[in-house]
């Protein structure tokens, strides 16, 4: 189990597509995507964007249309099938076999390479307690609760030391604090383990929290690549702003160093164009300050009072409320005249 | 608690169909064992006739517990598979023929071996050999046992396990017999028992498809019927209940699904010892 994030293996998809029903539905449009060695990158998207097809085309579970070439480091395995890519699977619903006990089922892509026996129960007792499972090695089962089926799928998964693993959303059947919980162990993992992963989800803050890059799709389409903070501070689409966190939007108009909006104006330093523009700017990068000097000027609609913050909606800014989050102690009442500007750096412009 | 009237009345009324419906039984049990069946009991209670059934008899109880293993062995090898095919297939040619397969169970026996006679009956070999009695049987027993186990493939996501086989190296026969038979045990009991005792109790099909020297046991109970003594009959009666029962027990044991019995363990406990683990 040893190795650091340089040892893994590269994964190459070079225009993948694949299309469903004799030709009639598009999944997945013509994808080129790298992966480095030791990676570990998130697919993300909404249902139907095609990031479960790209995973299982990675995994050998469809084919790509004719055209597209899968390599894992420099070998061509398009036309190898899954149980010959030696890699390790997680899936959604576990997948793990009810006719077997735990250690049966993690000692299984062992026992199917015709391992001799003692070297199996050295690995399979070796992964019983990296993952603490000592007490529950001669479980069935449906003797287990989710948490724990998804941490043997996880065992089953990496015990025959794959080439690359790859996660369907492994964590979207447990609940919240569930997820989280495992969603740190799963990160620890990868990082100890330095394989070269895949992970799909639809929810972003796993993507987050667990991707050295992402990949957000939509339609079959990618929308954009890059790390986690590239996505976040750089979105290039509506599409990206939209899905990952909130975001506000305004439509205004460029002239100079600012652009005018319906409440009044936003600085836009970097300005090079003019004409009608969208602007987006995320809750947590709004400054509140007095009406009088304010450069944008709305009405209270609601306030949610959260504890460590408070979630502002406020309206008079156009045909959409905008949210604002501030951690100023101070009470907003419905109604009230509100002034704010908006931290210039943070601003995302989009031009029509 | 007083139970209202109603209770007692339909009380009694079930008591009495049922008494309608297992009277008949016992008395046909009672006349297999019955010295003289006109006399009543107080003849006296003999093995005799039991003796003399096995004694004319017994060859067609070898042959139909030959022909329900046979058959069993069978539909097990075309079933077991075909069920996989049908439950893997989505389309609609799939589901014709599921259809198409359940057609033996409408037609009647009659016509099916009457169909087969007209069709096969040439060849004269197998027209007098028990396997022509085996095909009869075959055909008929085959949907339950695609049935059967298709509904326990269709209850569990075979197909995740599949690939979750798969993905951990598991060639195609490996996954087969390592991951789906044993996941259809259940069904495939079921379907095996439903199996052997539509067999052993065939009348209408193989009535027609039988030829002196290949009689089983309810054509030869049939025969019984018309040319002896009641009581032999009613002996021949009795042991073919004592066959069948341990099938129809085994049935009702295995071709219900079970509940699951164990609670699945809560995710708290477990989830915490980890995170402390991880904080030390």
């Amino acid at each position: 189990m040893s190795g650091s994030r340089d040892h893994g293996t590269a994964i190459k998809l070079l225009s993948c597509a694949k299309t469903f029903g004799g030709g009639t539905v598009r999944a997945l449009e013509s994808l080129d995507l790298e992966i480095t060695g030791g990676e570990t990158v998130v697919l993300l998207g909404p249902s139907g964007c095609g990031k479960t097809t790209t995973l299982r085309i990675v995994a050998g579970l469809e084919e790509p249309d004719p055209g597209g070439r899968v390599f894992f480091g420099d070998d061509d395995v398009t036309r190898l099938p899954i149980e010959k890519r030696n890699i390790g699977m997680v899936f959604q619903s576990y997948a793990l076999f009810p006719n077997m006990n735990v250690r049966e089922n993690i000692a299984y892509g062992l026992k199917v390479r015709k391992m001799p026996k003692v070297e199996i129960d050295r690995r399979v007792g070796e992964m019983v307690e990296m993952m603490h499972m000592g007490e529950l090695e001669f479980r069935r089962i449906d003797q287990l609760s989710g948490g724990q089926r998804q941490r043997v799928a996880l065992a089953r998964a990496i015990v025959v030391r794959p080439r690359v693993l790859l996660l369907d959303e492994p964590l979207t059947a447990l609940d919240a604090i569930l997820r989280t919980r495992l969603r740190v162990e799963i990160d620890e993992l990868l990082r100890r383990l330095g394989i070269t992963a895949v992970y799909v989800t639809h929810d972003q803050g796993e993507a987050m929290s667990l991707g050295d890059r992402i990949v957000v799709m939509s339609n079959g389409k990618v929308e954009q690549i890059g790390t986690p903070r590239d996505i976040y501070y750089k979105p290039n689409s509506e599409f990206v702003a939209e899905f990952i966190g909130s975001i506000n939007r305004l439509h205004g108009i460029a002239c100079g160093d600012h652009v005018e909006v319906a409440g009044g104006t936003v600085p836009w330093l970097l300005n090079q164009s003019s004409g009608k523009v969208e602007i987006l700017f995320r809750p947590e990068n709004v400054g509140i300050c007095d009406v009088s000097v304010a450069q944008l000027k709305g009405k209270v609609v609601t306030s949610f009072f959260q504890g460590d913050r408070t979630r502002l909606i406020v309206g008079g800014l156009g045909e959409r409320d905008i949210v604002i989050e501030t951690t100023d102690r101070t009470e907003y009442i419905s109604g009230q005249d509100i002034g704010f500007q908006v931290d210039p750096d943070s601003i995302i412009v989009l031009e029509k | 608690m007083r139970r209202p009237w109603l209770f007692y009345s339909q009380l009694a009324f079930t008591l009495c169909v049922c008494a309608f419906l297992i009277v008949p039984v016992i008395m046909s049990m009672m006349a297999g064992v019955t010295e003289n069946y006109f006399y009543g009991i107080k003849s006296g209670i003999t093995l005799r006739w039991i003796y003399e059934v096995l004694d004319i008899y017994l060859d067609t109880i070898y042959l139909s517990l030959m022909i329900a293993v046979a058959c069993l062995a069978v539909t097990l090898i075309l079933g077991v598979p075909t069920a996989y095919v049908l439950a893997k297939k989505s389309g609609r040619l799939a589901r014709m023929f599921e259809e198409f397969l359940v057609l033996p169970v409408a037609i009647p026996g009659l016509a099916i071996a009457l169909a087969l006679i007209i069709t096969y009956g040439g060849f004269r070999d197998f027209r007098s050999s028990w396997g022509f009695i085996l095909v009869g049987h075959v055909l008929y027993t085959l949907p339950f046992m695609v049935r059967s186990v298709l509904a326990v493939l269709s209850s569990i996501d075979f197909k995740t396990l599949e690939e979750g086989a798969a993905s951990l190296g598991a060639s195609f026969w490996q996954r087969f017999f390592g991951v789906i038979l044993p996941n259809c045990r259940s069904g495939i009991l079921a379907g095996s028992l439903m199996v052997v005792t539509l067999s052993v109790g065939e009348f209408n099909l193989t009535w027609m498809l039988h030829t002196p020297l290949t009689k089983t046991l309810p054509v030869g109970l049939a025969d019984s019927y018309a040319s002896m003594r009641l009581e032999v009959g009613s002996a021949y009666t009795l042991v073919f209940l004592i066959m069948i029962m341990p099938l129809l027990a085994g049935l009702q044991m295995f071709g219900t699904p079970k509940d699951r019995k164990p609670e699945a363990q809560s995710d708290d406990m477990t989830g915490k010892t980890s995170l402390k683990e991880k904080n030390l």
